[in-house]
């Protein structure tokens, strides 16, 4: 199981990456193995302000779908557009091109809240 | 919970196993995906051993079959299959099933596992005719070798010309050093020239051995649940607990080419789905195709533009196939030709379908 030490982690599986008061937001390793393939991504909130836990998406496996949670709060400024075609990206790279949102934090210190690695793989 | 002859097999290939119908079953393998191409593009291997067979025998085998099966019985001959469905008394279905005609007086029953005890009881209170019914089930192994390598894959381990076996028909011949296996042109793929192998339990670790062995040339794979709910719903093919069951009637399902209203085909319930049949039905199965982005599931709403609910999905995905959002469902009778266009509710919005044609894949 592949959970990079430079990430932050929520319960709910996400992936943050921060740089400056933007980030990207992913789902885990864990999670897209979990899931199985991935056959459809939907973000709609594009453009949005949303608080931290709020839903922004789905993800549609094969047998099941899973809604997808803000880490932290703020605006969704992006929609990784990749995936609208090719949302097995997530399954065979969820930390990098499976990348599925880009944020502005509203608030830097919600970031304080989150798991770092060891502690979200004590999660699991 | 019960395990097939073939549990250590799927453990070896690191199979995600689940209950299912009573049995510890292999849902996944290396990804459903995955699998499905292994099947539509080569040959892949389902344990289906779980599925229960009834063995019918006698002078009157033939009397209690007709009254029990909707299709007409008296139209197979031996070695000849074919697929029907138990009616119940209220307008329903007990279990959709395989009927094999070994010979005058002996028929097999293969029924769904989900079903068995259900169905054995069905058939034994319908019995008043006096056949010979014996529940076979626990001591039948079966696997289903499918896909475009499957028959030159089995072909290495019988003497027996399986181009002689078409579909819907069956032989018992010599396979891999076992007597009497049941080799027959079924499946639940859509698959030509596939086959479902039903033997002892005694014999299964040597011939799924050897269908392995014989397959690798074609990279031969087991094949999941998942996958087989995947392939089947490409086909259209019906699930009975999905798309069929104890309150849809055979000729809402679209079923009615396996409900025969022929002289000497009395079977449970005929007078009143013959009515259906001519009168015609408030509902019908359809398969449908969204245009809309989304994946159609069980149990989502059907609406008409305006919002209102005007059926249910029955069984969807997103084909693996086609890379398209397919499923079935109910749809009320006025929307359900070709091309109506219909609304999918999902998360509260109203994704565009159309009514289409199955089967979804063509091949």
């Amino acid at each position: 199981m592949n959970i990079p030490d430079n990430l932050k982690y929520t319960k709910d599986h996400e992936w943050i990456k921060t740089n400056g008061d933007e980030a990207i937001v992913g789902v885990t390793d864990y999670a897209q193995n979990e899931l199985g393939d991935i056959v459809f991504i939907e973000v709609e909130t594009v453009g949005e302000t949303l608080d931290k836990e709020e839903t922004f998406g789905t993800i549609e496996a094969v047998k099941t779908v899973s809604d997808m949670f803000m880490p932290v709060s703020g605006e969704v400024l992006e929609f990784n557009e990749d995936l609208e075609q090719n949302p097995e990206i997530v399954n065979s790279d969820p930390y990098g091109k499976g990348w599925i949102i880009k944020i502005k934090m509203s608030d830097l210190s919600e970031l304080d809240g989150l798991l770092d690695a060891a502690a979200y793989k004590e999660l699991l | 919970m019960k395990n097939t002859a073939f549990l250590k097999f799927h453990e070896a290939f690191g199979a995600k196993i689940v209950p299912f119908a009573g049995y510890n079953m292999p849902v996944l393998f290396e990804g459903v995906n995955a699998e499905h191409e292994t099947v539509r593009t080569t040959v892949g291997v389902f344990d289906v051993s779980h599925m229960g067979e009834v063995w019918v025998k006698g002078p009157k085998a033939f009397d209690l079959v007709q009254k029990v099966t909707s299709n007409d019985v008296a139209a197979l001959t031996d070695g000849k299959i074919q697929y029907s469905c138990f009616p119940n008394k209220d307008g329903g279905i007990v279990d959709d099933l395989l009927v094999y005609r070994i010979n005058a007086e002996t028929y097999l029953l293969v029924i769904n596992a989900s079903n068995i005890d259900k169905d054995w009881n069905w058939i034994n209170d319908q019995n008043d005719l006096g056949a010979e019914l014996y529940n076979a089930s626990d001591e039948i192994s079966q696997l289903a070798v499918q896909g475009p390598k499957a028959l030159a894959t089995l072909q290495k381990l019988t003497e027996t010309d399986l181009t002689t076996i078409p579909y819907y028909t069956f032989k018992k011949i010599d396979f891999a050093g076992v007597k009497d296996v049941i080799m027959s042109g079924t499946g639940y793929t859509g698959e030509k020239n596939s086959f479902e192998i039903y033997f002892n339990n005694a014999d299964a670790d040597k011939i799924w051995t050897a269908v392995f062995e014989a397959g690798a040339e074609f990279g031969i794979k087991p094949i999941g649940l998942a996958a087989r709910d995947t392939l089947r719903l490409e086909m259209g093919f019906c699930l009975y607990g999905n798309d069929i069951n104890d309150t849809t009637s055979p000729i809402e399902a679209g079923l009615g080419w396996i409900t025969k209203f022929v002289p000497g085909n009395e079977f449970i319930n005929r007078a009143y789905l013959e009515k259906q049949k001519n009168e015609g039905v408030t509902k019908k199965l359809k398969g449908f195709e969204l245009i809309d982005k989304g994946v159609p599931r069980q149990h989502y709403e059907i609406c008409d533009a305006a919002g209102n609910v005007i059926g249910e999905v029955t069984s969807g995905t997103m084909s693996p196939s086609l890379k398209r959002p397919v499923g079935m469902g109910y749809v009320k009778s006025e929307f359900s030709d070709l091309g109506s266009e219909i609304y999918i509710k999902v998360r509260e919005k109203l994704l565009k379908a159309k009514i289409v044609k199955t089967p979804f894949y063509k091949g």
